[in-house]
């Protein structure tokens, strides 16, 4: 028996394809894998050619391979572009209303003919390749039943009579009972997802954002449960108004998240500098795509690491973290809000499209410990100075209305009170005021663990990488026996963290998805050299055999 | 509370015969006299404001304040209200600020019927940049941008809120001061989108006393409910010819305020933890 599986979905945007792959991930969940699911989509509503690779394997995987064991698909586009893909033994499943030009040895089945048989919605066809799948793959049936009734509002009958017929139409081919591993069941969720659950972990009170791929899923996920957590989620006129807006509310005591991509950031970058002045608390989730300007929307790359590092005019401290799994993405979103608003700055949550939108199996256990990071408040002493500076430059907050308390924030150079200034003295030390705090934020990061290490601890070659591209390459690097080492926080950069996960390296390679090399010039100016480089920056993500043969060659 | 409590210790850098003074002067006794009825308490009064002449108000007001950037005072002041209803929020913005950097947010305030106050400092010059044209500059300004003559025609603010759904639209001038204190209350205590045009005079780069003197009356006998009578009197003056000028509340009428559709998301889930777990078990 194979110890991982892989199944790729396919068909036309429509067909339910990201659907589809969410089932057959938790029928997998079911049986004790760990799942990956890369969903892969053109930008467009209907039509084009989406598809899903969903991975299963008994060990924790964050990354897809080109490789697929079974192939299921819709239309005759998916069979003639994935066929590659096939490994020894694969299983081909195909609506044979739809392909004609089968390929040798594939399962064709007349998916049209049973949704309007059993009376199904025509998206329906998708469940069939499902009921397909179990029987080839030896899925039992209550599982499947189990899943289908949770997942599909709709309908269910219909659908799982659809399903039967994909599952008898193929009976014959399976492979017996599918082997079971020991994974803890554990949630298959998106990254965005996670993300909005980290905000609402961390105590979110507002979301504010305007849409764009691939950031959008958080907006839809907040929006959706903003009744039972009681939240504001508010989609406004454009991204300078979701800057402005959010720091209204957090002028007024509201713990607040905005979110968007590259280009939306281009317009949020003069509340960037707002926030650094008139030192509010934010945190801005930035999902990147393949750009330059509009790019490809729908599709990654990490290109946009010096641009948010430097938003924004002027020198103001601020936190860029870069998570790069499931686990990651929640606790560090619980903990952006918490460090914005002890240290009264802009955080930026920086994912990418294969982080935001792929899906994971999540354990919440290995995200525990958020800390508990308060914001300094006014305790009601004396006349209310809303940027008095203490020795560590952190201000004590009040809210409006609080009698007694005048509360003004000002994005000009200011004075303690919060009224503007000119003079020479008061500038510098407002700005000494903000570097206060950046160090004290240095301070606070060191109890935080900004660097990870994967892999062999003990190897003198290391792979460096930074985001969504740590779970394949910690996958590989283990495989390999290389050294992974991932930075977590990437602004303020944590330099000290990094040279203790680099000791005793002698040669550095740097893998990224972007075409210059982003990480490895960030840490040449702490003094450290990537001797390679490994980038792609085709808007796909690297898969484990992608990745294992571009180490192989640099390794050569 | 007397007015001059609400004064600050900034050295006050407008020039002399600005019209900011009289909407400084204005809104002072009108706060301090709603506080003192105990209508809207000081504390929860918040001043935001763009950048330009008019933003240094909030260094002269010793109020609750957030000196925002240019254009931006708008969606400040929403996020604000929307975070904190008891909050009473009053923006003070210039005509290139709302006009021109930040239309798109007027529009929507209008729109959405947020319930704030909108008073635009509207002197139809850019001032603090020392003179070029503005949305509402009249057509053939001769400014440092357009030294042959503004091309162009201006826009008329209280038209551009009217189509946008506003429900309180009034127009007040620097030089009418009881009138203008009348408008400012009356907008503040409006329940959504209050805006007032003030035609303020930059004495400095366009002194339109004169013209403004000569031309502006006071509404009379005018039924600010009626939409069809509140456009007559909109159009009675175009911010180009050199027709009537009428000044106090043009429109007003009742409507949700988009608050509204947020007052019930407002408590503290006190087990965030266990919420967060009862959600992922949807994802098994």
């Amino acid at each position: 028996m194979r110890d991982e599986i892989s199944v790729l979905v396919g068909g036309r945007a429509g067909d339910g394809i990201a659907e589809a792959g969410m089932v057959i991930a938790r029928l997998y969940n079911q049986l004790g894998y760990c799942l990956y699911q890369y969903l892969d989509y053109p930008s467009l509503i209907r039509g084009g050619h989406n598809f899903a690779i969903v991975r299963a394997a008994g060990k924790k995987i964050g990354a897809h391979r080109d490789g697929v064991d079974y192939l299921l698909a819709l239309n005759q586009d998916t069979i003639d572009r994935h066929l590659w893909r096939l490994n020894e033994g694969a299983v081909v499943i195909y609506d044979s209303d739809e392909v004609k030009a089968p390929p040798a040895g594939g399962t064709g089945l007349p998916l049209k003919s049973f949704v309007r048989e059993a009376g199904a919605p025509p998206i329906a066809r998708n469940v069939g390749l499902i009921g397909a799948l179990s029987g080839a793959a030896g899925i039992e049936e209550e599982i499947v039943e189990k899943v289908l009734r949770k997942e599909i509002p709709k309908y269910i009958d219909e659908n799982l009579e659809v399903a039967r017929r994909g599952r008898a139409g193929i009976e014959e081919r399976g492979d017996g009972r599918a082997e079971r591993r020991s994974y803890p069941c554990c949630p298959v969720i998106t990254g965005n997802e996670l993300i909005g659950l980290g905000l609402l972990r961390g105590g979110l009170d507002a979301y504010v954002a305007y849409p764009m791929t691939p950031s959008s899923g958080v907006l839809h996920f907040l929006a959706g449960v903003a009744g039972e957590f009681s939240i504001k989620v508010v989609h406004p006129e454009n991204e300078i108004a979701v800057i402005l807006m959010a720091e209204g509310f957090a002028y007024a005591g509201k713990k607040t998240a905005v979110g968007t991509s590259g280009g939306g950031f281009c317009l949020m970058n003069e509340g960037m500098s707002l926030a650094g002045m008139a030192e509010i608390p934010l945190v801005v989730l930035v999902s990147q795509r393949a750009g330059p300007s509009t790019g490809v929307p729908t599709y990654t790359a990490q290109a946009d690491l010096p641009f948010v590092m430097s938003a924004g005019q002027g020198e103001f401290p601020r936190l860029v973290i870069a998570p790069g799994d499931a686990e990651e993405a929640f606790f560090w979103s619980a903990t952006a809000l918490g460090l914005a608003w002890r240290y009264q700055i802009p955080v930026v949550l920086l994912s990418d499209k294969t982080l935001s939108e792929s899906a994971y199996s999540f354990n919440i256990e290995e995200a525990r410990d958020i800390p508990d990071i308060a914001p300094v408040l006014w305790d009601g002493e004396g006349d209310y100075q809303r940027y008095a500076s203490p020795e560590d430059g952190i201000s004590p907050l009040a809210f409006p209305p609080r009698a007694g308390a005048v509360v003004k924030a000002n994005s000009y150079a200011h004075l303690p009170s919060g009224i503007t200034t000119e003079e020479a003295r008061a500038i510098e030390r407002g700005q000494d005021k903000l570097l206060q705090k950046e160090s004290r934020l240095v301070e606070e990061l060191a109890s935080l663990k900004t660097v990870k290490v994967y892999g062999d601890p003990g190897s003198s070659t290391a792979i460096l990488c930074w985001g969504s591209n740590k779970g394949v390459s910690s996958e590989v690097g283990e495989e390999l026996g290389l050294r992974v080492v991932a930075p977590v926080v990437v602004s303020p950069f944590p330099a000290h963290r990094f040279r203790e996960a680099l000791q005793g390296v002698e040669r550095t390679i740097s893998v990224e998805t972007n075409s210059t090399g982003q990480l490895a010039r960030l840490i040449r100016s702490y003094g450290f050299e990537a001797d390679d480089l490994i980038l792609k920056y085709d808007g796909r993500p690297f898969t484990v055999e992608g990745l294992m043969e571009r180490l192989l060659e640099v390794a050569a | 509370m007397k007015p001059q409590d609400l004064g600050t210790t900034a050295q006050n850098t407008w020039c002399p015969g600005c019209g900011n003074f009289a909407i400084l002067n204005a809104i002072k006794p009108v706060l301090a006299e709603l506080d003192g009825a105990g209508i809207v308490p000081i504390e929860n009064v918040v001043v935001v404001t763009g950048i330009g002449c008019h933003g240094k108000i909030a260094d002269y007001l010793h109020l609750n304040s957030f000196y925002a950037i240019h254009g931006r005072a708008i969606p400040v002041a929403t996020g604000i209200k929307l975070a904190n209803p008891d909050l009473n929020v009053i923006c003070f913005v210039g005509d290139g600020d709302a006009y021109a950097e930040g239309l798109d947010h007027l529009i929507f305030a209008a729109k959405r019927n947020v319930e704030i106050t909108t008073i635009v400092h509207d002197n139809r010059v850019y001032g603090l940049t020392t003179g070029q044209y503005t949305p509402t500059s009249p057509s053939g300004f001769s400014g440092r941008s357009t030294p042959g003559g503004l091309e162009v025609s201006p826009i008329n603010p209280l038209e551009l809120i009217f189509a946008s759904g506003g429900t309180f639209i009034a127009r007040g001038y620097s030089n009418r001061i009881d009138l203008l204190k009348e408008t400012m209350r009356e907008a503040i205590l409006h329940r959504g989108f209050a805006f007032v045009d003030v035609l303020q005079v930059c004495a400095t780069f366009f002194n339109m006393y004169d013209l403004y003197n000569r031309r502006t009356y006071a509404l009379e006998e005018h039924d600010p409910e009626d939409p069809v009578l509140a456009q007559e009197r909109m159009r009675e003056w175009d911010y180009n010819s050199e027709g009537p000028i009428p000044l106090g509340v043009f429109h007003r009428r009742a409507a949700p305020t988009f608050a509204d559709n947020f007052e019930d998301k407002n408590s503290k889930i006190p087990d965030l933890e266990g919420e967060v777990r009862r959600v992922l078990k949807g994802y098994i």
